[in-house]
């Protein structure tokens, strides 16, 4: 519940100029973690006008946390009928956290007004049963997103 | 209203005049967003409506109207001709020209960066410098209000000042220390990068600049309505203000609770850490003291006017107020909006609850129920209850202004209980174009189907009222009857200074200001956050996003 409560407030920066070339937001490390804990971290890329990856699946019943920064302008990110719910401002990352009590699907927008294609940035988040959830590689990322 | 009547007339009709076309874009993009079909099926002219309609609404008409009132009350109030009449000409002309460069900036397609201005989006410049010179304009007006108020006090020693005068040179030194945030936005990051000066943006300073303004804002709009709650409905009624001391109490806690609580519009921010958001989150809750007070006050004084009339047993007075007044209907329905808004904002400024709805259209359900609705229903009402003074004519009519207010009211609760209820569902804001195949949003189709029949009953109540004021202009000359305001049921001799001025409450505001926004906002300088590069606005930028 204390997770719930708490929007993001982890003041962290980080510089949305160089996200793609080194750090904990290169493209090779984005997507679901599961941590050595059993938990799960998302990782999110938000850019005019899709998050990347654009589907993100993580395991029912788990702490999840979700990180998330923008590579350009000030984007949101709102899971309806949860309390995670943050802005994604660039030069910092965001981070919320929770738990998924259901499996299912998640439409996700962008709840921020990011520029005129703001309406196309929907992505999706897919809460999988926990056997379903890959553990034989931990190192890998995982995402739902179509390559 | 001696020489101010014809500014005032002046001011109001900019702000009248804007409305009209403002709220027909609401309608629009009521419908745009909805499943219906609408014409001009197109995003980028959304987003800029969308720009236009906002800046309008909370820079235009606002400013124009309480810059129209605010010279009306201190000649009318203060009984003898407003000082400094060719500066107030002055502030006009430059407000109007930077409406008119905002605006035409918008219309061309340059500016879709909606009246909050998101950077690192980016703008073109002459949208800004057309917001930098509506608000310096109006910095004009609160000068004479504060020189109109001193020299008035140097020259009465031993009388308290009117309520009126000293509740509108309230919300004129509210603004000022408002305005304040947007104008450093402006000159110090915006105006500077879109001249190509500087190169980049630091989004997170930008946003907690301009949260200096909002939240206050918010209040400059709504004081005007609550000076006519204290001293035009008590008087319109009948009867008797229930307090002169409640009265100033009330204005002044507007000035200093309203100010250092901007950043409830920022608990989802990452670049503010907990200890702060709570601390403003706190704050915010003193603001709906003064609210309290003002309901209390405006029910007992219109008991007392129900009362003198006639009125017996518990409610029995309800029934025998003048309900045939503009301004006594309007008030009643002005409180009505104002609860449900009000319940609603308390969720906002929860430092938790606020993230059920933080950017849903919650919360723009819950501001136009209390800017559209409560307070713009008591501009509509000070318009009625003016405009004869000014033109010497008699209001035409009474009674299409009462329609004027019942379809506004209607108008207003279809809209905006249907977006609460959406907002819960998780429907985000600002969208032109919402793809209703998807589950999530199929769910919410009838609710904004619903609202949008809200949407045009709001359109015509516009046009009802353009049209009770354009006729009120034409007709025999026959009224001579001064703008009155209402007396007290203990008219004040004489108050302590505390509640005669604001040196103090200026000084309590600068501390206040420093505690909560001096770590939030010195921490950009040492934090060594990273700043983003600009992204202009373009059509290029739209086509992309289709893909």
């Amino acid at each position: 519940l204390a997770d719930a409560l708490h929007p993001a407030s982890n003041v962290e920066v980080v510089d949305p100029r160089t996200l793609h070339l080194a750090g904990e937001f290169v493209e090779s490390n984005l997507g679901t973690a599961i941590e050595p804990d059993g938990s799960a971290t998302v990782r999110l890329v938000a850019v005019q006008y899709d998050f990347v990856p654009n589907c993100v699946q993580v395991p029912v019943n788990t702490p999840v946390k979700f990180r998330l920064t923008s590579a350009d302008v000030v984007h949101g990110f709102l899971l309806p009928d949860t309390n995670v719910n943050t802005m994604v401002v660039p030069g910092f990352v965001a981070e919320v956290r929770t738990r998924f009590a259901q499996t299912g699907e998640y439409e996700m927008p962008c709840h921020e007004f990011c520029g005129l294609g703001h309406h196309a940035m929907w992505t999706r988040v897919r809460v999988v049963p926990v056997a379903q959830f890959p553990t034989e590689a931990p190192q890998q990322r995982t995402s739902c997103a179509e390559q | 209203m001696l020489n101010s009547r014809r500014l005032a007339l002046f001011h109001c009709w900019v702000a009248f005049g804007a409305f009209l076309p403002a709220v027909l874009l609401g309608a629009w993009q009521m419908l745009m967003r909805s499943p219906l079909p609408a014409p001009l099926d197109d995003p980028g002219a959304y987003y800029a409506s969308v720009t236009l309609h906002g800046t309008v609404m909370a820079y235009v008409i606002t400013t124009f109207f309480a810059m129209g009132f605010g010279y009306a009350v201190a000649a009318t109030s203060l009984g003898r001709p407003l000082r400094g009449a060719a500066a107030a000409w002055a502030g006009f002309v430059i407000c109007l020209v930077g409406t008119a460069m905002a605006a035409a900036t918008v219309v061309a397609g340059k500016a879709s960066v909606l009246y909050t201005f998101y950077p690192p989006l980016l703008a073109s410049p002459w949208y800004y410098l057309g917001a930098f010179l509506l608000v310096a304009g109006s910095m004009v007006w609160v000068v004479l209000m504060v020189v109109n108020m001193v020299g008035w006090k140097r020259d009465n020693p031993e009388r308290p000042v009117p309520l009126a005068m000293f509740a509108i040179t309230a919300t004129a030194l509210l603004w000022a220390w408002a305005a304040a945030g947007v104008e450093i936005e402006l000159v110090g990051i915006l105006l500077p990068r879109a001249f190509g000066w500087s190169d980049l943006i630091d989004a997170g300073l930008g946003r907690t600049l301009f949260s200096v303004t909002l939240h206050a804002i918010v209040y400059f709009w709504l004081m005007p309505a609550y000076i006519a709650f204290y001293t035009l409905v008590p008087q319109a009624a009948g009867g008797r203000l229930y307090s002169d001391t409640m009265g100033r109490l009330t204005f002044i806690m507007f000035l200093v609770f309203s100010l250092p609580v901007g950043m409830h519009h920022l608990f989802a921010d990452p670049e503010h850490g907990s200890g702060f958001k709570f601390l403003q989150s706190f704050l915010t809750f003193l603001i709906a003291l003064p609210t309290l007070l003002t309901v209390f006050s405006i029910t007992a004084s219109l008991e007392i006017a129900g009362r003198h009339r006639g009125g017996r047993g518990l409610l029995g007075w309800i029934a025998t107020l003048p309900w045939e007044e503009p301004m006594v209907l309007a008030v009643a329905l002005s409180l009505v909006m104002l609860g449900f808004g009000g319940f609603g904002g308390l969720i906002n400024m929860s430092y938790a609850m606020n993230m059920m709805i933080h950017n849903t259209s919650w919360v723009t359900a819950h501001f136009h129920l209390i800017f559209g609705g409560a307070v713009v229903i008591m501009y509509f009402a000070i318009a009625y209850e003016m405009w004869p003074r000014i033109t010497g004519k008699p209001l035409r009519s009474k009674a299409l202004a009462r329609w004027q207010l019942w379809l506004w009211f209607w108008g207003m609760l279809i809209t905006t209980i249907p977006w609460h209820i959406a907002g819960l569902m998780g429907q985000p804001r600002r969208i032109a174009i919402f793809d209703y195949s998807l589950p999530l949003v199929a769910r919410m189709a009838s609710l904004v189907n619903i609202s949008v029949i809200g949407g045009f009953i709001l359109l015509v109540s516009a046009i009802l009222l353009i049209t009770v004021l354009v006729r009120s202009h034409f007709g025999e000359r026959s009224v001579t009857e001064p703008l009155r305001y209402a007396l007290a049921v203990n008219p004040p001799r004489q108050v302590p200074a505390s509640l005669n001025g604001f040196a103090l409450w200026n000084a309590i505001v600068l501390v206040l200001m420093i505690v909560a926004y001096g770590y939030p906002i010195g921490q950009f300088f040492f934090l060594k956050s990273h700043s983003a590069p600009a992204v202009e606005v373009t059509s290029q930028s739209a086509a992309a996003g289709v893909q």
